[in-house]
């Protein structure tokens, strides 16, 4: 006799509080075994804590749906189970299920062997289902086979887990590499991300203190992989200097820190193992920089959309363009009441005006005038590239980090069709939609820090483009005005550049024009 | 199903032995388990003997063989429950849960020596002693699970909802003594710590009063040797029990594994305040067998070999061991007891799947006893926000 099943997906829960994803480690049953409620089916790893997990249904394993080692999704499938129809809601329970880390607890009810389910007893309840159907305290209409609701998450702290340290436990995940691999999606128009890459050493357990936090933040902001770097401070701690020393080793045309050239003659004295390390240097030239660790452990993940587009913006990286920046503080009453203005224009009506929609409209114009501020070194090529018109990229504060959608044309648009532009990308961004696309293509930057609070500050380039603007706050205050001191309506512009493209006096004369648009909006007439 | 307190006789007057019990001074952090020779109070080995104590035998002269069945039985289903509501966990129907194995003897010990009248105030972990207090399955499950801010009617089962803040429970409980010496109410209040919580100032603060006012209050004080993942040796140099005679309040190490002289002590220190002569610090010695949460993995700092020798200590095991001893625990007694536990898991389970998501508004129901026009306009006004998603998704 045959009982009716269901087949029952069991999916990654969050195991710990707010965690988004975890590691299978090892299955611990197989296709066509006999599961229990509560029988631990795997080993997870989450980004806290190594768990089991237990079956949450009876019945006999249908199929395991991921591979040991893969990263799994919370919701993600695991392993589906074809429950008997109403086996589940009977009052046997399985096996208790064991508390994590409490296998060395002697059980005080002894094994629960007596709980399996017998065939006789499954099959004759299939015959008479509503025989035994009241249990004890079962409430009506709780049914576990039932679909319940899972209950919108919120994460509960109650102390927390420990920090993440290098273990003997070979499979832990260094924080700073999971952290990046989140984060390296997001294009970043203050190149604060400037990781390339993240080598991870599962196997290499850490032998030196773990470095201060404003170490490994500024390690993390450097792209510096921490595994690589040696420490010279106390017990072999990572420095500040380290991290540094590590990053000017990297970069071309550095010194780099062991200074032999591949095929330069070489003290024996200093170089015990150079027979082995000259073939090596041979083979390949640049190696020898690297002094540390090799890469055994490396993970490889497929680039694809939204990385891709990252990926290539960050080749070009921020460290190749050097920085120069002019700044302007000006009145820009003209223009916040040009605003006001036009919002109570009734023919602008449904269109989204703002004070940075003004700025954007006064950079397209001027860089008509200054082409250069959005031409791109194509180092490749040995090419300047003069784009035929203006990506416009504005830096959006989102949810997933700084995100830097990209109006595509901007010179082309209207004042209205500008901040339509605008409105959507932003809110795409925010909403975590953008397209590639709309991350792609950018040849200047706009970056509104003012709504943050704050009066100005040096952006750094997005890579690839030669000019980023950082708009401070519009901030009332005492001016010289018409010969004499009056509240007016203060701004700072600060411009970042990249001097071999542009020079100081295009970069100053192009931010007195955007400053000229801005102070004078009526000027725009002889600009026309 | 409470019992009540039995005082025996009072002329033996155990409690004035007990702030100047001597105490050994360990050289540091010291995480290993207690032995049978160590100063602990002790009624029952763990290999299962009864010790004889003159002191506190008369605390439980009233506990025969039945009784001790009874809190066997409460130990085995609240460690039967605790450790499916850490499978619930585990697949997603619990948002977190604080397991409390190895700690059962310490919670069921105590909480059996409360009257119904008396008010317990406890951390996130006393889940054994809200089973003993008469929380209902569905109750102990409600707030992990998200869908409730409180588990339980904290008047119906006299036990507060249980305190995150580590430690601030404790002023509640001293409030509370406090307030029913005012009432000239017999009754006590018992505040449940942690070891991690007597490094925090609420704490301090609270004995502070509670000495001051003589307070009817315990402080039971469940030391596990972990405050989450930092051993209690790191903050104590000295026995935890040792800080309350500075405060002019008796301190009294007990085996917190052992349930009959965990109850013994509660007694003890309960019926002193009860008689209005202060409270007590109780330090029960025990140790936590599982995570801090579920969000914490204890293999990372807990030395392999220190849960394997505190399993020799467990609580369950030695009362088992002695009801064996002495023939009081039968084949179908034991049945019971099991089949009870599984049932009581069962519940658990079922009353968590069961649990409806609220209505998002409820949460402003609760807010203030009297209806107040804050709360309705903030009512209002989520009202309003909830309302605008309802709009985009249509």
């Amino acid at each position: 006799m045959t009982a009716q099943t269901t087949v029952q997906t069991v999916t990654l829960p969050d195991l710990g509080e707010g965690l988004t994803e975890s590691d299978v480690v090892a299955w611990l049953v197989a296709v066509g075994d006999t599961v229990t409620l509560n029988q631990v089916v795997a080993e997870v790893e989450t980004a806290k804590a190594l768990v089991d997990l237990p079956s949450p249904y009876a019945g006999v394993v249908e199929a395991l749906l991921v591979e040991p080692g893969t990263t799994v999704p919370v919701g993600g499938a695991l392993l589906t189970i074809a429950v008997e129809d109403r086996s589940a809601s009977a009052v046997e329970h399985g096996s208790p299920p064991s508390g994590a880390a409490s296998d060395s607890a002697p059980s005080p009810s002894g094994p629960a062997s007596d709980a399996a389910p017998s065939p006789s007893g499954a099959a004759s309840a299939a015959d008479a289902p509503t025989d035994d159907a009241p249990t004890v305290g079962e409430p009506a209409g709780a049914e576990p086979g039932a679909e319940v609701p899972a209950p919108e998450r919120t994460s509960v702290l109650v102390g927390y887990g420990p920090l993440v340290e290098g273990s003997a436990r070979p499979h832990r995940r260094p924080r700073a590499a999971s952290w990046l691999a989140a984060h390296a999606t997001t294009g970043n128009g203050h190149g604060v991300d400037r990781a390339v890459a993240v080598a991870e050493h599962p196997e290499a357990p850490a032998t030196h203190p773990r470095p201060t936090p404003p170490v490994r933040k500024l390690a993390h902001d450097l792209g510096v992989n921490l595994d690589l770097v040696e420490g010279t401070g106390d017990d072999g701690r990572i420095t500040r200097d380290d991290v540094l020393h590590a990053l000017s080793s990297r970069r071309p045309g550095a010194p780099a820190p062991s200074s032999e050239r591949p095929g330069a003659p070489t003290s024996p004295a200093s170089r015990p193992s150079s027979t082995h390390r000259t073939t090596a240097a041979a083979a390949a030239p640049r190696s020898s920089a690297s002094t540390t660790a090799g890469h055994a452990g490396d993970v490889r993940t497929p680039i694809t959309g939204v990385r891709r587009q990252t990926a290539a913006a960050m080749v070009a990286s921020a460290f190749t363009a050097p920085h120069a920046s002019v700044h302007l503080t000006l009145d820009v009453t003209a223009t916040t009441d040009l605003l006001a203005d036009l919002r109570a224009d009734r023919a602008l009506a449904g269109h989204r005006l703002t004070f940075l929609t003004l700025v954007a409209k006064a950079v397209t114009l001027a860089l008509g005038g200054h082409p250069a501020l959005h031409a791109r070194w194509d180092d490749a090529a040995q090419e300047i590239v003069q784009p035929a018109h203006v990506g416009l990229g504005i830096a959006a504060a989102t949810p997933r980090g700084l995100l830097v959608p990209v109006v595509h044309d901007a010179d082309l648009l209207r004042l209205p069709a500008l901040a339509d532009a605008l409105t959507a990308l932003t809110e795409a961004a925010r909403a975590g939609t953008s397209t590639p696309a709309d991350l792609a293509g950018g040849t200047f930057t706009i970056t509104n820090i003012g709504v943050f609070g704050v009066d100005g500050g040096v952006p750094i380039l997005v890579p690839g483009q030669s000019g980023i603007l950082a708009v401070g706050q519009v901030r009332r205050q005492p001016w010289a005005h018409d010969d004499g001191v009056a509240l007016r309506d203060v701004l700072t512009l600060t411009m970042s550049f990249d001097h071999r493209v542009v020079d100081g006096e295009q970069a100053a004369r192009f931010l007195a024009d955007v400053g000229a648009v801005l102070a004078r909006p009526g000027a725009v007439l002889a600009m026309v | 199903m409470l019992r009540s307190d039995v005082s025996p006789d009072r002329a033996l007057r155990p409690h004035e032995d007990q702030g100047t019990r001597p105490t050994t001074v360990p050289d540091g952090p010291d995480d290993a388990p207690p032995t049978d020779a160590d100063d602990l109070v002790r009624l029952v080995s763990a290999t299962g003997e009864r010790l004889t104590d003159p002191v506190h035998d008369p605390w439980v002269q009233d506990v025969d063989d039945d009784a001790l069945v009874a809190l066997y039985e409460d130990m085995v289903v609240v460690r039967r429950f605790d450790i499916e509501a850490v499978a619930l966990q585990r697949q997603g129907q619990l948002g977190l849960w604080p397991p409390l194995l190895g700690q059962e003897a310490a919670q069921v010990g105590s909480a059996r020596a409360l009257r119904r009248d008396d008010f317990v105030f406890s951390s996130y972990r006393e889940n054994g002693v809200a089973y003993c207090r008469g929380a209902d399955p569905t109750d102990l499950v409600r707030v992990w699970r998200g869908t409730a801010l409180s588990g339980w009617d904290p008047w119906a089962i006299g036990m507060a909802t249980p305190q995150i803040v580590v430690g601030a429970q404790s002023l509640h409980a001293t409030g509370y003594a406090i307030g029913c010496r005012l009432d000239g109410a017999d009754a006590v209040s018992v505040a449940y710590v942690g070891d991690g919580a007597t490094s925090q100032g609420d704490v301090h603060e609270a004995m502070v009063f509670a000495a001051s006012a003589s307070a009817p209050v315990v402080f039971f004080c469940q030391n596990n040797q972990w405050a989450i993942s930092e051993p209690v040796g790191l903050v104590a140099r000295r026995p935890l029990a040792d800080r309350a005679p500075g405060y002019g309040i008796p301190g009294v190490r007990v085996d917190g594994n052992d349930v009959l002289a965990v109850l013994a002590v509660t007694r003890a220190a309960v019926d002193r305040a009860r008689r209005g002569e202060g409270p007590t610090f109780v330090e029960a010695v025990t140790y936590r067998m599982g995570p801090h949460t579920t969000s914490d993995d204890p293999t990372r700092y807990v030395d392999v070999d220190t849960p394997a020798q505190w399993a020799a200590r467990d609580p369950l095991l030695r009362v088992e061991r002695l009801l064996e001893s002495r023939g009081a625990l039968s084949e179908d007694r034991s049945g019971e007891i099991k089949e009870k536990a599984e049932s009581f898991a069962h519940q658990v389970r079922e009353g968590c799947l069961g649990l409806a998501v609220p209505d998002a508004l409820s949460l402003f129901d609760h807010v203030l006893v009297t209806p107040s026009p804050v709360v309705e306009r903030q009512r209002d006004e989520y009202a309003a926000y909830l309302a605008m998603y309802e709009e985009v998704e249509r």
